[in-house]
């Protein structure tokens, strides 16, 4: 399993009921049903992601993220995990507010800006940064919304959410006593369990 | 004409004709004493009967879905895209179920049969017949055939909402739901393409109150203009431009008021013409009538998700970007109703220029989903 879903699997309880915000292929869904009797559905727009979920019998939905959650009902699914769409989304805030509406709690990973090469890269070169991990250019780029884990800790704090855990990774998603400590500087993904207080 | 037919046929096909003897109450009252059904059937039923596979079709098909019925047949069935070997409803693996529903006009009892009481044919007087009529035909048939359980009950539009009734009428009698450019309601405006259709066909003279065929007569100028509305909605503005733009037949205008220029109505009227003289101007009534009353969720205060909480089946729901006759939102009301009844449920919006009509079409992306969620099927 791609190593950042191995890491939130631990983060959902058996049996609970899960909605999957860019579920992609289906991987994460397909082993919580396997492993942990976990049901739930996965939202994608990517027509052959679509066809693998399909395949693999995950309850596969097509939903553009960016128009909201509305058809879900509050309170209606126990988590919901949304891995690496933060920064593709255009309303992050709102896509936020609508997942701690509609689940109990939620789980989040997204890129950190704030880490050291990314730092290094914009302040050596005076360019936007690219890299193996993140190779787009500015103008193709679909992640339009960076943020540090310093900028979204302060909107969790600014929409009153408790974070529940926090785990600033590699993007081996490997974590050390380092980025425990620095996570802002030394972590390349965050995964973040949020609630509402 | 096919010399050979192509491998991934089902290839020559009969049709057979059943009758059944015992009344069916029909949701308007009244009641059928018996009836016949005439079906087809693809691939073999497996000893457990469990991989049988029904086809429900929309308002001008029929039973005759796949394959050919003679060397010389221009054309295949209907799907023939979808039904065949190694296609998406694979006959290798499944069983397949085509009928021509109570009402229609290709053979199983309907309008234009004889009334056994009359001696003459039916004509206007024929009940008007429900999508819940029909399931509860098909699970007649189901039982003849010894088909205890639906591996998947498959249609498109009018088809889909069948497809929808049997999760509702006999949740434990199908295993999937497979629900094609369909809609758990008609809007007024469908209604009111259905009414426009209607009134062609009741205005037009031959129509004589339904008793055409006794009087040996065919309405056809109403039904070839209920068909010319109805391809308009089939088909988007997109698919209409990309065959026909503004394509005339000849180079200069005619400036008078009747002559056909534009290749758009030389096509309607074609269409038109061969339809009218297929169809039956009464079945062509009552399946509009049956289109129009679907609401299956009126039942439960107009809550669809309760209405179908009692579903045990798997769903698969697919709509079409440009389907403005049964758009994409309407296949997602099906899809929010049923997350709401947390039904297992997969839904794919196909991007495709066609409109309604997609779902007959061989499109790529359509194929893919629909093979895969049959394949997921065990039999």
């Amino acid at each position: 399993m791609r190593a950042d879903l191995e890491i939130i699997q631990h983060w959902i309880p058996a049996g609970s009921r899960v909605l999957d915000l860019g579920c992609g292929n289906g991987e994460l869904l397909a082993w919580l049903r396997e492993h942990k009797q976990v049901s739930g559905y996965g939202l994608e727009i990517d027509p052959d992601n679509i066809a693998h979920c399909i395949e693999r019998g995950v309850n596969v939905i097509q939903q553009d993220l960016d128009q909201g959650l509305g058809n879900f009902a509050s309170d209606s699914f126990d988590v919901v995990v949304m891995t690496q769409a933060l920064q593709a989304v255009h309303y992050p805030d709102r896509i936020l507010d609508e997942m701690l509406r509609v689940g109990k709690t939620c789980i989040i990973t997204f890129p950190n800006f704030g880490h050291w090469r990314c730092r290094w890269y914009l302040a050596s070169k005076g360019r936007m940064p690219v890299s193996d991990f993140l190779p787009y250019t500015w103008y193709n780029t679909p992640n339009i919304h960076f943020c540090t884990f310093k900028d979204f800790e302060a909107l969790c704090h600014q929409r009153q959410l408790r974070v529940l855990d926090r785990l600033a990774v590699d993007r081996q998603h490997r974590h050390s006593t380092a980025s425990r400590l620095w996570p802002n500087l030394l972590g390349e993904i965050g995964i973040y369990r949020i609630s509402r207080v | 004409m096919p010399a050979v037919f192509p491998a991934d046929s089902v290839g020559l096909v009969s049709p057979q004709r059943l009758a059944f003897q015992q009344p069916l109450a029909l949701a308007c009252g009244r009641q059928l004493d018996s009836y016949e059904l005439v079906i087809e059937t693809y691939g073999q039923l497996n000893s457990q009967a469990s991989n049988a596979v029904l086809i429900c079709h929309a308002l001008s098909g029929h039973h005759h879905a796949a394959g050919y019925h003679s060397v010389d047949e221009r054309k295949p069935g209907w799907w023939d895209s979808c039904i065949g070997p190694g296609k998406p409803i694979d006959t290798n693996k499944f069983f397949v179920v085509s009928l021509n529903n109570l009402g229609g006009c290709n053979g199983s009892t309907g309008p234009s049969s004889l009334n056994p009481a009359t001696g003459k044919p039916y004509g206007a007087d024929f009940p008007v017949i429900t999508v819940e009529d029909w399931v509860n035909s098909q699970a007649r048939l189901a039982d003849h055939l010894g088909i205890h359980q639906w591996a998947a009950v498959v249609g498109g539009s009018l088809g889909g909402m069948q497809a929808l009734q049997w999760s509702i009428s006999y949740p434990e009698r199908l295993r999937h739901c497979v629900c094609i450019a369909s809609a758990p309601k008609l809007s007024a405006q469908n209604i009111a393409f259905n009414e426009v259709a209607r009134q062609a066909i009741l205005s037009d003279p031959d129509y004589h109150e339904g008793r055409f065929q006794e009087l040996g007569t065919i309405p056809k100028r109403g039904l070839m203009l209920a068909r010319m509305v109805g391809h308009i909605t089939y088909l988007s503005d997109d698919a209409m431009g990309e065959k026909f733009g503004r394509e005339r037949k000849s180079a200069t205008h005619n400036y008078d008021l009747h002559s056909v220029e534009f290749q758009v109505e030389s096509y309607l009227r074609y269409q038109g013409e061969e339809f009218s003289g297929r169809f039956d101007a009464n079945t062509y009534l009552l399946m509009t009538k049956a289109l129009d009353y679907f609401d299956p969720a009126a039942a439960h205060e107009g809550d669809l998700a309760r209405t179908l909480s009692v579903a045990q089946a798997d769903f698969c729901v697919l709509s079409f970007t440009t389907d403005w006759r049964f758009s994409p939102a309407r296949s997602q009301e099906i899809v929010n109703a049923l997350m709401a009844a947390k039904k297992n449920v997969c839904y794919l919006d196909i991007d495709a220029p066609q409109g309604h009509d997609a779902f007959l079409l061989p499109i790529p992306r359509y194929l893919q989903a629909f093979s895969a969620y049959m394949q997921r099927i065990e039999v």
